[in-house]
């Protein structure tokens, strides 16, 4: 209760802050038509115009739920107007994006924490990389992968894991390095190989840091996936949906995919850190 | 004794580069310590108690002079398993439970499960934790998690257990508690015992040898071979022998360390 209170009164505050900002910004058109018309519109008649046009400038919340339990409950999956069929499209694309940038930054991180070269010639071209922005390489990406021939999923999947790899990476790096110079000296005077402290000290010991990466990386890689289907005019994901929405005026279609993408987003960092309560709690580290 | 000393230092040099130039950790240091000893370093910070300590365990590498060990090179003996190591920290794992951490080094020595088992149920008798394998290290008190760490070094029974100020970090009747345990388990195992130490009381305490030594450069300034017996009850402490020796000890701190 104690926490359930504040939480609903943000939610509402913010609920009815959307309510008064669509009267204001779907006003004008509702005047607009009123004129047009050569009718008068009354405060409370003006008031129910805005919050139910079909294209509204900024549509209201009741809009928005209405499609979006139209568009996944309402409709068949296989359905092209169905939200989890473009979700499923996005959240694959998303997972082997998450995937393939899990398992590049743990390489590079593992290579990074061993070899002095990787160390100095790696860690700068990870920034580099992170710099650019992602909407600038996508589509180069897109075509340079479908000019060898690859479509479809796997080259959403590159620019999610382009994004996902760098949290891992730089999270695995400090994680691995996390054991103390005592703990190093002891699994010396075990006269220990580099195998042993890697798999008996120096993974274990990155554990927490690499979960912390995944929440960060796996929220990213959708972000990636999304972005993947922006540039290439693609028929089908969320990125697709929001980008006919935007081409047809169709804000609450936008809007729809908007929360939809959030509600994915938000379910794979709980997974996520759902795994992470499990493992930890397992290895003990978990109180 | 005909017995060949277990630790031999001759005029052992140990100098480190910095960016301030040389800074002389170890000079001139001639030590024989041999089996069944009890030797305690003490000393100031920067005498070079620890350093010693880890030349003989073979983390540090000499750069003067000559060090065996069971009659090999430090790093040789470390390959042999001559030592078991204590740190001043318990260091344990906290994803492993204390018997997981007794039986990291038997994992990495390669011995069978079986044996690891036996060997875990041994330790934690010797250091008083039956019973507590399967908890985690969080779970323990700290004075219970360093003798944890102890029966990690006992567990391949090496011949020479090197601890580095172990109880350094423990309020005094936990200290107190866990010298009279190592007493008994020292009586028990008929181990050599090389310990540093910044407490006057515990050196002489636990010791058979006392090593005093004094920092700038790093060196020995006395050795004391205790005559208090082996048998040592905690009041031992309050006889006048007891004293003398804290006296000595004192005392070669004082000359080997100007107080400016």
């Amino acid at each position: 209760m104690r926490t359930l209170v504040p939480i609903l009164t943000v939610i509402a505050a913010i609920v009815a802050i959307w309510y008064a900002a669509a009267i204001f910004m779907n006003a004008q058109w509702a005047r607009d038509q009123a004129a047009r018309a050569g009718t008068e519109l009354s405060v409370s008649a003006l008031v129910a115009d805005t919050w139910s046009q079909d294209r509204p400038r900024l549509p209201a919340p009741h809009q928005v739920v209405a499609e979006l339990w139209d568009t996944t409950v309402g409709k068949k999956i296989t359905s092209k107007r169905s939200l989890v069929f473009h979700g499923w499209i996005t959240l694959s694309a998303t997972l082997l994006g998450f995937g393939i940038g899990t398992g590049l930054g743990i390489l590079l991180a593992v290579g990074i924490v061993h070899n002095r070269a990787m160390d100095m010639s790696v860690m700068p071209w990870a920034i580099a990389s992170q710099t650019i922005p992602i909407l600038a390489i996508a589509p180069m990406i897109i075509v340079v992968l479908n000019s060898v021939g690859v479509q479809g999923l796997l080259p959403k999947a590159f620019i999610s894991a382009y994004l996902s790899f760098f949290p891992v990476v730089v999270g695995m790096v400090k994680g691995l390095r996390s054991p103390d110079a005592m703990q190093l000296d002891l699994m010396r005077t075990y006269s220990a190989s580099a195998g042993q402290v890697f798999w008996k000290l120096r993974l274990p010991a990155s554990m927490p840091y690499l979960f912390t990466s995944l929440k960060i990386g796996v929220a990213a890689s959708l972000v990636g996936a999304i972005v993947g289907e922006l540039p290439t005019g693609a028929i089908r994901g969320l990125g697709a949906r929001m980008l006919s929405g935007s081409y047809y005026g169709q804000t609450i279609q936008i809007w729809s995919a908007l929360f939809a993408a959030a509600i994915v987003a938000a379910a794979l960092v709980g997974i996520v850190g759902l795994i992470q309560r499990v493992t930890l709690k397992r290895m003990g580290m978990a109180r | 004794m005909t017995q060949a000393p277990v630790i031999e230092a001759k005029n052992l040099d140990l100098t480190f580069q910095t960016n301030d130039g040389p800074v002389h950790a170890l000079k001139g240091v001639d030590l024989t310590i041999d089996k069944g000893d009890f030797v305690s370093f003490i000393g100031p910070s920067g005498c070079g108690k620890t350093t010693f300590l880890r030349v003989i365990a073979g983390l540090e590498q000499a750069t003067g002079g000559q060090i065996t060990v069971n009659g090999m090179s430090p790093d040789a003996a470390r390959q042999a398993r001559a030592y078991g190591y204590v740190f001043q920290a318990a260091g344990l794992y906290p994803w492993r439970t204390i018997a997981g951490n007794i039986k990291l080094p038997l994992e990495i020595m390669g011995f069978s499960r079986a044996d690891q088992e036996s060997r875990v149920k041994n330790v934690l008798e010797l250091v008083d934790l039956a019973g507590f394998g399967k908890k985690f290290p969080w779970q323990l008190s700290g004075g219970m998690q360093q003798r944890a760490s102890i029966a990690r070094a006992l567990a391949f029974n090496a011949d020479i257990l090197l601890m580095d100020e172990p109880f350094g970090a423990l309020d005094e009747i936990v200290r107190d508690h866990l010298n009279e345990q190592l007493l008994a388990l020292w009586a028990r195992t008929e181990k050599t015992i090389g310990f540093v130490t910044h407490s006057i009381p515990e050196a002489v305490y636990l010791s058979t040898k006392i090593v005093v030594m004094s920092p700038r450069p790093g060196r020995i300034t006395d050795v004391i071979d205790s005559p208090l017996p082996k048998e040592r009850p905690l009041d031992i402490r309050d006889t006048p022998e007891f004293l003398e020796i804290a006296h000595r000890v004192r005392e070669g701190l004082r000359a080997g360390h100007a107080y400016d």
